[in-house]
């Protein structure tokens, strides 16, 4: 089973944010970008659902600049085996990436798609539901559990809700967001560093993907 | 004549135990049973008992149970004697300081003065019954004046963290506390020189210029308490030495204040003034002993964008120095730091404090350093390091290592380095020498020591292996003579005979009070006594300290 999991490149969640002097927006040049945190999660997710044996493929996809070749070797770093960039200079909101989303879907055919539950740039919380819902898949977000059970063809998922701890059951292929205690993501080594520099990053274009 | 007494006191003590309970002095070999209230600062201490000859409490932190050691533990060879020239508080002295500073500079509530009579690593505690806090340097002028005809002796503290117990009261020397000169007084955005009084605490002078997009030419694990007075007064050296050179290089100017009362105003802001000597460099470093510094105009360099870190791990000593002597070659000029920790420190830092995870769990390596860089163009500096780490990871000198990715990780992995006091003193008793050795012999000390310890202690060493400082740290579950014995003059005579420094950073305070002639010779050592005697010959600038006792009462 391939899973795909989606990061997005956001300022550093530790960086002090400014707002721009005309006010146009928030300071993003010669600031730290780094890896969504919750996209971070989820990756790690992906990662140890693989080491178990259980995937056989993790490919990591961003839309987005340039730079977002970056995040996407961190990704590789970290330990995911190809990585797709949809290169896009500018911002998009979530619904535009949710339809890249869908096509990329269509066109790798993952049994699994993980996204962080929440930019903490935007905080839209809007992707990864999206994502379910044009592509008719069952979802579960907010999740603090994942157990895949290969045979069934089914994910259990807890998820944290207002009113505490829910238990779902998805029919496979799902989209699940990841929330914070899910797990704690791995440090990327210098070997996984080296190595990552001669995985593959494909190219894509959002036209391309037009619905 | 001094020895008889010293004798006499010694049998004095010997035979008559409960005296000791109520008599509340201090004891040569730091067996003292003081029953006064203590007052921790993030502590609560609920009980208090007698284990095994050493006074503990127990501390609830987070829900975990401490035992807190409060062995006061005066230096081995130490016979220090109050100076029977200093006189004593009269109320006649009170109400003239209350005149001068108010009611609120004039502290004598005993809670407050417990916090300001120990160090902070709890080795040392005086007791003075009298904290001044002047707000402005007149009000420092007209107490040193009034305390130099007295001749009350004082002690100048800041944040309280020295390591040498050199900001403390040995006896009942006045506390005179700069915490409330806290103002910045100007900044200039151009050349990065601000000029701030001696009180402010280091971490909010960085916030502060991390808003002007500069930063602050030192960094030490101490940043949330210690001032700045303070760190140019013992010259402090820090993380970011190796890069941004000591506070004799970033001090442009200090304001002075002599013992008499004398304002020395040598605020300078100008990079280069050749008028004269430069007396500055008498004052930092000086610990408080020649004057008290009132306010600080130092160089700031420019903030830098890039910023990475490296978590390595290599075999064994030998590989650490190759990767020092590469990182200075193939990173030049943006390696901004270069620290070391052996194994036992790690496992000391992963047990005591929460919150931190072993970087490189995989597998148990015997020696990690902390690579920082520090640059204007992310790209280039990320291509140099990474080229650097591949190539050393090749040739071997290191055998895994991790890049912190965000700034989350990049603290993680300083808290581990910054952190190691911290956990030596939650492990219980710690022993902490502060060398300047050769490089090459560095940790041959260290496994010298093991050696003679053995399963007595547990030897831990780290430090700031870019320059050639080991910070040695023995931890056991308590002070012991036989420990001690066993360390000291060991350790120094070690260092003096590899032509090191028995303190590279920490300075002489207390603990090293008398231990200055392993690593100066006599006559500069004269020579240092004569300068205190010129500007301050009653001698009420924290007394006992710094130059060994003798030699002062002898010039």
């Amino acid at each position: 089973m391939k899973i795909m999991v989606a990061i997005k490149r956001v300022i550093d969640y530790a960086v002090k944010i400014r707002v721009k002097p005309d006010k146009s927006g928030v300071e993003t040049s010669n600031v730290k970008m780094s890896m969504n945190p919750f996209c971070e999660i989820a990756l790690e997710e992906a990662l140890r659902i693989k080491e178990s044996g259980r995937a056989s493929e993790v490919v990591a996809v961003s839309v987005g600049p340039a730079q977002c070749v970056d995040t996407l070797r961190t990704g590789l770093a970290m330990g995911a085996d190809r990585a797709i960039h949809v290169d896009y200079p500018g911002s998009l909101y979530p619904l535009s990436i949710a339809k890249i989303l869908k096509a990329l879907v269509e066109a790798e055919k993952p049994g699994l798609l993980l996204l962080g539950k929440q930019a903490i740039d935007d905080d839209c919380n809007q992707t990864g539901q999206m994502v379910a819902g044009l592509l008719k898949w069952p979802q579960g977000t907010f999740a603090s559990k994942v157990v895949l059970d290969e045979e069934k063809q089914v994910a259990t998922v807890d998820r944290e809700v207002d009113g505490g701890l829910e238990t779902l059951c998805l029919d496979l292929p799902a989209v699940i967001t990841t929330d914070l205690r899910l797990n704690q993501p791995r440090y990327a080594t210098l070997p996984n560093i080296m190595k990552a520099k001669s995985k593959v990053i494909k190219k894509g274009h959002p036209t391309g993907f037009e619905r | 004549m001094e020895k008889w007494r010293l004798t006499y006191r010694l049998l004095k003590h010997s035979s008559n135990f409960d005296r000791r309970l109520t008599s509340g002095h201090r004891y040569l070999f730091g067996r003292t049973f003081i029953p006064f209230k203590e007052n921790f600062r993030t502590l609560e201490c609920p009980s208090r008992s007698y284990v095994n000859g050493a006074s503990v409490s127990f501390a609830i932190v987070n829900g975990n149970s401490y035992a807190v050691q409060h062995r006061y533990l005066a230096s081995v060879a130490s016979t220090t004697q109050r100076n029977p020239d200093f006189s004593k508080i009269t109320s006649d002295d009170i109400s003239y300081f209350k005149k001068i500073l108010g009611e609120r500079g004039v502290v004598q509530d005993e809670e407050k003065l417990a916090d300001a009579n120990t160090d902070w690593m709890r080795k040392h505690k005086g007791s003075s019954k009298l904290m001044l806090q002047p707000r402005i340097t007149e009000e420092v002028s007209q107490i040193l004046k009034y305390c130099n005809s007295r001749c009350l002796a004082v002690v100048p503290q800041g944040g309280n963290t020295g390591l040498v117990g050199g900001s403390v009261p040995v006896f009942d020397e006045v506390i005179i506390n700069v915490g409330s000169m806290n103002n910045i007084l100007s900044f200039d955005k151009v050349s990065g020189i601000l000029v701030c009084e001696a009180g402010c605490i280091l971490e909010n002078l960085i916030s502060f210029l991390d808003n002007q997009g500069f930063i602050m030419p030192l960094d030490l694990g101490a940043k949330g308490s210690c001032q700045i007075g303070g760190n140019v007064s013992t010259n402090a050296g820090g993380l970011r030495l190796i890069r941004y050179g000591s506070l004799h290089g970033s001090v442009l100017g200090l304001e002075a204040v002599l013992a008499n009362g004398t304002v020395l105003d040598m605020l300078g802001t100008l990079r280069k003034d050749n008028t004269g000597y430069d007396l500055k460099h008498l004052f930092i470093g000086s610990e408080g002993s020649l004057g008290i510094v009132t306010k600080v105009s130092i160089l700031t360099p420019p903030m830098l964008s890039s910023v990475n870190l490296a978590f390595l791990a290599c075999e064994d000593y030998a590989s650490c120095q190759k990767l020092l002597l590469e990182a200075k070659r193939k990173l030049g000029e943006i390696l901004s730091a270069f620290e070391f920790l052996d194994a036992n420190a790690l496992n000391v830092v992963l047990k005591h404090l929460d919150g931190l995870r072993d970087p490189l769990p995989s597998s148990v390596h015997n020696f990690y350093v902390l690579i920082e860089t520090t640059g204007s163009m992310e790209s280039h500096d990320k291509e140099k390091l990474e080229a650097f780490l591949l190539q050393s990871m090749n040739s071997g000198i290191i055998t895994d290592g991790v890049l912190a990715q965000d700034i989350n990780q990049t603290s993680s992995f300083w808290r581990i380095r910054e952190g190691i006091p911290e956990a030596l003193m939650k492990a219980g008793a710690v022993y902490k020498y502060d060398l300047s050795v050769p490089p090459e012999k560095m940790y041959e000390l260290v496994e010298e020591m093991r050696a003679r310890l053995g399963s007595a202690a547990n030897v831990v060493a780290y430090g700031h292996l870019g320059d050639g400082n080991l910070h040695l740290n023995i931890s056991a579950p308590q002070y012991t003579d036989g420990l001690s014995s066993k360390i000291e003059p060991f350790v120094y005579e070690w260092t003096s005979k590899h032509r090191g420094s028995i303190s590279a950073e920490h300075g002489l305070g207390l603990m090293k009070a008398d231990k200055i002639h392993y690593s100066k010779s006599p006559e500069t050592v004269l020579l240092m006594a004569a300068i205190k005697k010129l500007l301050d010959p009653n001698r009420i600038l924290n007394p006992y300290k710094v130059l060994p006792p003798s030699i002062l009462s002898q010039s």
